[in-house]
């Protein structure tokens, strides 16, 4: 059906799901934390379940499964290419031959080799034995790009003598794994952790959670650098606990392969083992953490908060200037880092770094948010910080990093020092058992409940009815019994909900819309059956075109528009016709007919915004045709719209009166507005020339509004809306006059001259002709035929003649109009 | 006067009249024969000069003989009229053809023919339609709604700011439609049974993000409603909506600030060969947000909720429509491109009603 259906992301928003961000993890990288004999395709299946949606899958292990570990045995010039190399390549017990053009191919090197028959990830080409510059090549050495790895297609890629030849080279260089990514709800920073996912896929019968092993690191000196909390009396939360350790004569080199491929598996890029392992930190276990050069620090390191017009280039090489509120590092020379976001370039460790001082914090989660949003930095550690991180971290983080710097860059550690202290975290919620089903609608054992939420990680006991439980310190989150609903809900799985119909009260149901909502509806098809083409248009444009129909004040001005000509709320929904009628006739459309039905605001207030119907016709009727005539559109094309859809808004249509109250975008000799007693009910006219080309519409734009609101309504709707209708037996009676008339006299007035005679008898009035040529000058010529209908008995000829001359009378009466001769 | 005489007349006179060429040569027949002059009507005007005897015989003649001409004459001009008006018709004979003559059709936007399928079938279980302002007040698009100022929900609704007022509070264009379920609820007591159909807004423009864009929100608040409800309602609702009776759907749980549990619904579809297919196939398709009322929620609203609960979803107009018509593009819907309105909208009597299949 569709052939490029561009779907965008259900935005329903209902609520502030949001952009949603990504957390990326590999399978091995998982089962570090979870036992388990679910292959990757069950645990991604499980995890959507569970509420942590799974974005993609990369099975890496599939797609890399036919690159070998060749070496190059032999390598030749190509007989008839300079560039090209011909080779020779073992490949366990097999030699093959290819050619290959790469810079760095040589005897002896041992690379990443393609057969025949497999697809190169990063073209998506499946490989063919081939004859280059006649010469065959059966296979391909391949490069990084080739492999989808990186964007380096200068060389092939190298591996190091010890890789034996023959075997899988993905699974020597452990890159056969699946990468999964999830798209991570705001609620759940516990799971921006591959330890935390692991947490949740235990809890739903995965596999078992390993604990988390918390070495101990013994010190043998004190820290150089102590910390100190800088903080004014009511912002104590900005950053209530800092811990540090100093490590001295270490040596930041390259971080084990290990270490390396972990972060590469995420798209990561290793640095230095220091760096690496505050990485692996963030990413592994949820805890971000950061780490100085204490060679580059002067004294002491605070936390506080910035002062006006202290700067900081960042580890981004970006300068950002710092305000007040956010939470800096500061050293005795300024800021060293921006706290939960960003470290600073200039104290970042290096190959060169002897000394290093290990940063471990807790921030407030609103800081950290609202400074990486002011200096538009996108972290990793805010990513964490602002959706709230572990408070017991602190402890476990600190030695768990020491460990790892002791262990990969060698030196020894100080004593720990540390300011402020652990703010309280426990929390208890009960949970009624019955909620399950009452509010969840899943039939759920009390037993089935507690072992669920104790498996998450809370301090569940069930007494009775309910179960107590104190929430662990990573999930920030659960504030309510609803929440501990979802959580076990969500464990046990939604599928397991039954789903029910709603109940209703009644089988016919009542109308859906009331009688206000579905005469707007009524309006919306009349229009629209009257070939006019609904469109639907932003409810703001430029304040120059808005200006010129209707007054907007300041107060419905956006504030931070999309772009200048969507900054001010519509005052009408012409102007936006009018541009999509230009738009049109760029498109070379000339017989254009829009409406649409839809608000506009005259202030601010909820009252100022009413549903009105606006629309436009220009060009002519109908595209020229053999059997109709070509008519121009003119502004009673537009007056029968406004009187349809008030008609169609229930408007008493015979108490309307068209007056020349003029609209301000229009033609002043050309316009006019249809009342019920003083108040507008509609508009329609020609735009005023000026108007026309300031927009850039060609020709003449008959233009109408509707405003649908102002028109009374019953509140209730009876079967007896309609009058009871008497048809008369009598013979209705027809007699033509043409009246002369002062050429400015509306003809309205004449017309009403005659009904006025008698509404009994005079059943119907209409003008069925004008002249102005030969009538003499400053005069019209009204042509009106009368229907006469009498009730009780025929008319005679001279109860004709009375009535006539009563018309007579009347219209020279009313309009000074006398009977043509 | 012989009856030989009569019977020459009258075979001559029906030799004529079967060979007369029109209705005009058949009607000088007529007279010449018939006519008071006739040469029939001499016959019988002679009769007089006959014997007695003989009056009788010849004056049955002359009637038969009167009776044969009548009747050969109605033949013959049954004859000439068919005749005549086949060569009318024939030379009426039009170019069939022929265009007909040019008629302007409108057309029903699809955000209005969504709308009104969805409220057509909200309708049938119960659902009033409730409205809103598009100017909301900070308070009843976010904080009632449990998103409060330091949320990082409230961030990512890339909201449109009208200017600061005195007192320092600000309108903003309502980023979805669920303030109508807070006005409703400080309005109304439960139970509550609504959909919002309307238009929302935020600041963002690019190929699947308009500044303005249409949403759907369900309402339900009583006593008894649970989430088996909430999944009965929507799966019902898809399936009809979609024309699929046994579309697949599954429920998975997710986050939203004012609901609790909350979930997003997912109902199947094909991606094969390029296209989608919505329907049993091998992939989901996320569809719209629910969940039940967040208590804070009901009580911002001044709802006790120890004693009302009840479900909230949302969903996109232009997505579903683009999905049930196969659009392609969001921003074709408000660029008021005649060519696109005549080929996506729809007849102004094609109203939608669960009667008749919406």
């Amino acid at each position: 059906m569709v052939a490029t259906l561009r779907v965008f992301a259900a935005r329903y928003s209902f609520g502030g799901a949001g952009s949603l961000n990504k957390v990326k993890f590999t399978f091995s990288w998982l089962k570090e934390y979870l036992e388990t004999e679910a292959s990757a395709i069950e645990i991604a299946d499980r995890l959507s379940m569970l509420g942590l949606e799974v974005e993609s899958i990369d099975n890496a292990a599939e797609k890399f499964a036919p690159f070998l570990i060749c070496e190059v045995i032999k390598a030749v010039s190509h007989p008839n290419a300079d560039r090209l190399k011909l080779c020779i390549l073992e490949i366990g017990k097999d030699q093959v031959q290819v050619v290959c053009g790469a810079p760095n191919v040589r005897e002896g090197m041992k690379g990443v080799f393609a057969p025949i028959g497999s697809t190169i990830p990063g073209s998506n080409i499946v490989l063919k034995s081939s004859k280059i510059r006649g010469e065959v090549s059966n296979g391909m050495i391949c490069s990084e790009f080739e492999m989808g790895l990186s964007d380096d297609h200068d060389g092939i890629i190298e591996l190091p003598a010890s890789a034996p030849v023959g075997e899988s080279w993905a699974k020597w260089a452990s890159l056969d794994d699946v990468i999964i990514e999830i798209a991570l709800t705001p609620n759940r920073g516990d799971c921006a952790s591959v330890r935390g996912i692991a947490r949740d896929l235990a809890a739903a019968g995965l596999g078992k959670l390993r604990p988390l092993e918390i070495p101990k690191v013994e010190s043998s000196f004190d820290s150089n650098v102590k910390w100190e909390i800088d903080f004014p009396k009511d912002c104590k939360n900005a950053c209530p606990l800092v811990v540090g350790r100093m490590f001295r004569n270490i040596k930041n080199g390259e971080s084990p392969g290990w270490l390396k491929n972990r972060l590469k598996s995420i798209g990561l890029r290793p640095i230095s083992a220091l760096v690496d392992i505050t990485n692996w930190a963030t990413f592994a276990l949820g805890r971000p953490l950061h780490v100085f050069d204490v060679d580059k620090i002067s004294g002491n390191l605070t936390m506080r908060f910035a002062r006006q017009g202290e700067t900081l280039k960042a580890l981004d090489e970006k300068e950002y200037k710092l305000e007040d509120g956010m939470i800096i590092i500061a050293d005795e020379n300024g800021p060293q880092g921006i706290g939960g976001v960003m470290g600073g370039a200039a104290s970042g460790c290096s190959a060169e770094t002897k000394d290093v001082f290990l940063e471990v914090a807790l921030f407030d989660p609103v800081r950290v948010a609202e400074t990486g949003r002011k200096l538009g930095i996108l972290s990793d550690a805010r990513y964490r910080f602002e959706r709230g991180i572990d408070p017991t971290s602190l402890e476990w983080g600190t030695e768990i990093a020491s460990s790892m710097i002791l262990k990969l860059c060698g030196g020894e550690a100080s004593s720990l020092t540390v300011a402020g202290e652990e703010p309280k975290w426990k929390r208890q919620q009960e949970l009624r058992t019955s909620r399950v089903q009452s509010l969840g609608g899943m039939d759920l054992s009390a037993q089935k409940q507690e072992k669920i939420l104790s498996a998450l990680g809370f301090e569940a006991e069930l007494s009775g009815q309910e179960i107590k439980c104190q929430i662990p310190p990573w999930r920030p989150d659960i504030e309510g019994e609803a929440d501990l609903v979802e959580e076990v809900m969500r464990i046990q799985g939604y599928d397991d909900i039954p789903a029910l119909p709603l109940p209703n009260n009644a089988v016919v149901p009542a109308p859906a819309r009331s009688f206000e909502q579905q005469r707007i509806e009524n309006v919306r098809r009349v229009l629209a059956a009257r070939g006019l083409v609904e469109a639907v248009t932003y409810s703001f444009l430029d304040s120059e075109n808005a200006s010129h129909f209707g007054q907007s004040p300041d107060e419905l001005r956006i504030a931070n528009p999309i772009s200048a000509d969507l900054d001010m709320m519509r005052p009408s929904i012409l102007p936006n016709l009018i541009l999509a009628l230009s738009r049109n006739q760029a498109r070379g459309l000339a017989d254009v007919n829009l409406f649409e039905v839809g608000a506009k605001y005259t202030d601010d207030s909820p009252e100022g915004q009413t549903t009105v119907a606006g629309g436009l016709r220009s060009g002519n009727t109908n595209s020229s045709s053999w059997i109709a005539k070509t008519e121009p559109i003119d502004i009673f094309h537009v007056k029968a719209d406004v009187l349809a859809a008030l008609s169609a808004a229930e408007a008493p249509t015979d108490k309307l009166k068209v007056t020349r109250d003029l609209p301000k975008w229009s033609h002043p000799g050309k316009s006019g507005s249809i009342c019920l007693g003083r108040h507008v009910l509609g508009q329609f006219g020609e735009l005023h020339p000026r108007l026309s080309s300031e927009m850039g519409v060609e020709g003449p734009v008959a233009i109408f509004e509707v405003f649908i609101e102002r028109v009374p309504f019953k509140r209730s709707k009876s079967m007896k809306d309609k009058e009871l209708l008497t048809l008369s037996q009598f013979q209705p009676v027809n007699r033509n006059f043409a009246f002369l008339v002062d050429q400015n006299t509306d003809a309205e007035r004449v017309l009403h001259a005659v009904r006025l005679v008698d509404k009994e008898i005079i059943s119907n009035v209409e003008l069925f002709d004008v002249y102005i040529e030969g009538v003499g000058k400053g005069k019209k010529s009204l042509a009106v035929k009368v229907t006469l209908q009498p009730t009780e008995a025929t008319m005679t000829e001279k109860e004709i003649e009375i009535i006539s001359d009563k018309i007579l009378a009347s219209v020279a009466n009313q309009t000074g109009g006398i009977l043509r001769s | 006067m012989t009856s030989k005489n009569i019977d020459n007349l009258r075979d001559t006179l029906i030799s004529k009249i079967e060979s007369a060429a029109d209705l005009d040569s058949l009607d000088d027949i007529r007279v010449s024969a018939l006519g008071k002059q006739g040469s029939l009507t001499a016959l019988l005007k002679g009769l007089g000069k006959a014997s007695p005897e003989e009056r009788k015989p010849l004056g049955q003649a002359i009637n038969e003989a009167k009776v044969k001409i009548n009747n050969a004459i109605a033949i013959r001009k049954e004859f000439l009229d068919a005749q005549a008006l086949d060569l009318r018709l024939a030379s009426e004979t039009v170019d069939v053809t022929l265009p007909v003559r040019p008629e302007q059709e409108g057309k029903i936007h699809p955000i209005s023919q969504t709308i009104d399928e969805m409220v057509a079938i909200f309708c049938e279980m119960g659902f009033e339609v409730a409205e809103g302002p598009h100017i909301e007040t900070d308070f009843n698009n976010f904080t009632a709604l449990n998103i409060p100022p330091e949320h990082p929900a409230r961030q990512e609704h890339d909201t449109f700011y009208l200017p600061k007022r005195e007192d320092g509070s600000r309108l903003v264009l309502r980023t979805h439609t669920s303030p109508v379920q807070i006005r409703t609820m400080l309005s109304k007591k439960p139970p509550i049974r609504i959909i919002v159909p309307g238009r929302t807004f935020r600041a963002d423009y690019d190929a699947t993000h308009s500044p303005m864009f249409h949403q759907i929100e369900g309402l339900v608040i009583d006593q008894s409603t649970h989430m088996g409800h909430l999944k009965g309602c929507l799966i019902e609702f898809c399936q009809t909506f979609f024309g699929v009776s046994n579309l697949p759907s599954r429920f998975r749980p997710s986050y939203f600030p004012f609901t609790e549990p909350s979930a997003e619904m997912d109902i199947g579809c094909s991606r094969k060969g390029g296209g989608l297919t919505i329907g049993a196939g091998e992939d989901w398709l996320e569809i719209l947000g629910c969940g039940m009322v967040h208590p804070k929620v009901l009580a911002a609203c001044g709802i006790d909720s120890n004693l009302y609960q009840g479900f909230a979803f949302g969903l996109g107009i232009e997505r579903a429509a683009m999905l049930k018509y196969g659009i392609p593009d969001l921003r074709t819907f408000f660029d008021s491109d005649l060519r696109w309105l005549q080929h996506y909208g729809f007849l102004p009597h094609d109203i939608p009603s669960v009667a008749r299949g919406v």
